[in-house]
């Protein structure tokens, strides 16, 4: 008995060290790509580093200077918040309306899900270059369209009070993604038998949607609201390749910046200041979502 | 007479409403496609005019020859294909290994380890961007494609450990444990039985993985300088920087970076639906 309990822990031992063997991959490159750079991150926050020479510290100097002395920052921070708030409504709005449309039971709705998919899979150069030609004040789709019915069309990209509604609706063409998928796998997994009970007492459509759909999917849809924020503050590829953060830095966005700080002008310090900033501010608004979904989520079994 | 097929003419008016509903949208969604090809058929003077024409009068396929003089396309596409097939084969081998140790394996602290794991996707890459890059610089790596290539070997992603663990974690146990008995060591296991068996959850990674690195733009950005060594997506943006009014070759460039997406998904829908399903789960 005694034996086998030695080899059965014998092989603990080595069951371990097998384990870890399995596991090296990622615990090595959990202390090169993880820990490591965020040490650093945090240790060039305090320091004006150009790369070339060594870092030299100056302690919060960096946060000093971003938050009381570059208008940029603030401009950018504006910027972003911008849009943030009129796209994460729009485009969560935008994905549900997809997929209530898909939930109908009609022939074709694979095809038409294709088609609406698509566009959320491709790369994100592809999209800024045909929006930038779509949005051509001359010859773009869009303005040669208003001018059919005989509107005249803005400038979009080129003016600075159209820059960002242009980038907002660019980026609702990739509403049909995963999030459509999964909202319309939630909405398949309503009960019919609910809203049976709502025609019952007589309610139309929106008593349906507002009583029964937003409440049963209320968690879903707090839950990729949360994401599609955070995903909202990360805007940065099309502005860098459509506007590069004009016209008069209507689109250089929190990302934008830091690239330029960091990339552009090597002060690698300044910008690791900005990405935990970054850091503290997407916490921050995450935590406020919480706290706001308490009382909007409803979750089954009442919680 | 009527009276009693009214609710069926009201429901077939209901069916027809929606299928006009859905097409517009579909159609809607379809036209920057049929802008982009149609731009992509005809000369620049044809297309720089006011009115909007979307079939060509000729069509110009001579486009998708002159692109690749216009600028070094092939060079690029190369690239992107050997950075991409790179990085999936180091996600699919390193993720796959860590979730067997995460499924198979018992071990003590397992379960803390894993959600370590989880808890490094909730970080914003621009906290870890700059001392990598410095990280990489020092090592000599810039301007060449080990950046874009080599961290995909050390982990493979944590949604993709997690994708495969949960995969894993549905072979039934007696499979290896008969392996077990029968000499099998761990590794055997892994590579004889699990992997066989994980084939569609493979492809969902594999193809997941195809999907972000093919049209990676900020690390191709960051770590490449060399034109010649650039990625389809640093290409095409540096073609944009350079020649801004070349519309048709830059809707060319575009078709064909955006064909091998398209291609893909269409032959394998189902994998794509369920890595973005799980996605949406992982939240």
């Amino acid at each position: 008995m005694r034996t086998l309990i030695n080899k059965i822990m014998g092989h603990r031992k080595q069951d371990t060290l097998i384990a870890w063997l399995f596991v090296a991959p990622w615990a090595i490159g959990f202390l090169i790509f993880g820990l490591y750079p965020i040490i650093m991150s945090l240790y060039y926050s305090l320091c004006q580093y150009d790369v070339l020479r060594v870092p030299r510290f100056v302690g919060l100097q960096n946060y000093d200077q971003l938050l009381f002395e570059d208008p940029y920052f603030w401009k950018s921070l504006w910027n972003t918040l911008y849009y943030v708030v009129f796209r994460t409504p729009l485009s969560i709005i935008g994905s549900l309306l997809l997929a209530s449309m898909l939930n109908q039971q009609l022939k074709g709705m694979p095809i038409f899900r294709t088609i609406f998919f698509i566009p959320s899979i491709i790369s994100g150069v592809v999209l800024s270059v045909i929006w930038l030609w779509m949005f051509n004040p001359e010859y773009g789709l869009i303005n040669s369209g208003l001018a059919f019915f005989g509107l005249p069309g803005p400038l979009w990209l080129q003016s600075a009070s159209w820059s960002k509604p242009a980038l907002i609706l660019m980026s609702l063409w990739t509403v049909g993604g995963g999030r459509m998928l999964v909202f319309l796998a939630a909405l398949q997994g309503i009960p019919k038998h609910l809203y049976e009970a709502v025609e019952l007492e007589g309610g139309g459509w929106w008593t349906k949607f507002r009583h029964v759909t937003v409440p049963l999917i209320s968690p879903i849809l707090f839950l990729w609201t949360v994401m599609e924020v955070i995903f909202s503050m990360q805007v940065f590829v099309e502005a860098y390749i459509m506007t590069n953060g004009g016209p008069a830095n209507s689109t250089l966005f929190f990302n934008l910046h830091l690239y330029n700080k960091s990339f552009n002008d090597f002060q690698m310090g300044y910008a690791s200041a900005m990405a935990w900033l970054l850091l503290v501010i997407t916490l921050g608004v995450t935590w406020f979502q919480f706290r706001l979904s308490r009382r909007m989520v409803y979750y089954e079994g009442g919680k | 007479m009527t009276l009693p097929s009214a609710p069926k003419m009201l429901r077939m008016a209901k069916r027809s409403l929606s299928y006009l509903f859905v097409s517009a949208s579909a159609l809607l969604f379809l036209i920057p496609f049929l802008w982009m090809v149609s731009s992509s058929l005809q000369t620049e003077q044809e297309i720089a005019t006011t009115d909007m024409r979307w079939i060509p009068e000729t069509f110009h396929w001579e486009n998708y020859v002159n692109v690749f003089e216009a600028m070094p396309l092939w060079t690029y596409f190369q690239n992107s294909i050997f950075v991409t097939g790179l990085f999936i084969l180091g996600t699919l081998l390193s993720a796959s290994l860590v979730a067997y140790a995460f499924s198979v394996l018992q071990w003590p602290g397992r379960d803390k380890v894993f959600i370590l794991v989880l808890a490094t996707m909730m970080l914003p890459m621009q906290v870890t961007m700059i001392p990598i890059f410095v990280l990489y610089k020092n090592l000599g790596w810039l301007n060449t494609f080990k950046p874009l290539i080599v961290p995909a070997f050390f982990g493979g992603g944590a949604f993709n450990i997690f994708l495969l663990r949960q995969f894993f974690l549905t072979i039934p146990r007696e499979l290896f444990d008969s392996a077990r008995i029968d000499g099998c060591n761990e590794f055997q296991i892994y590579w004889r039985i699990v992997l066989p068996l994980a084939k569609p959850a493979l492809a969902t990674v594999g193809i997941m993985t195809f999907l972000f690195t093919w049209n990676d733009f900020l690390g191709p950005l960051i770590y490449l300088s060399d034109k010649l060594k650039s990625t389809m997506a640093l290409g095409i943006v540096m073609f944009v920087g350079q020649h801004k009014t070349e519309w048709a070759l830059l809707m060319v460039a575009s078709v064909i970076m955006m064909l091998p997406v398209i291609l893909l998904f269409l032959f394998f829908q189902r994998y794509f639906i369920r890595g973005f399903m799980m996605s949406g789960i992982k939240g």
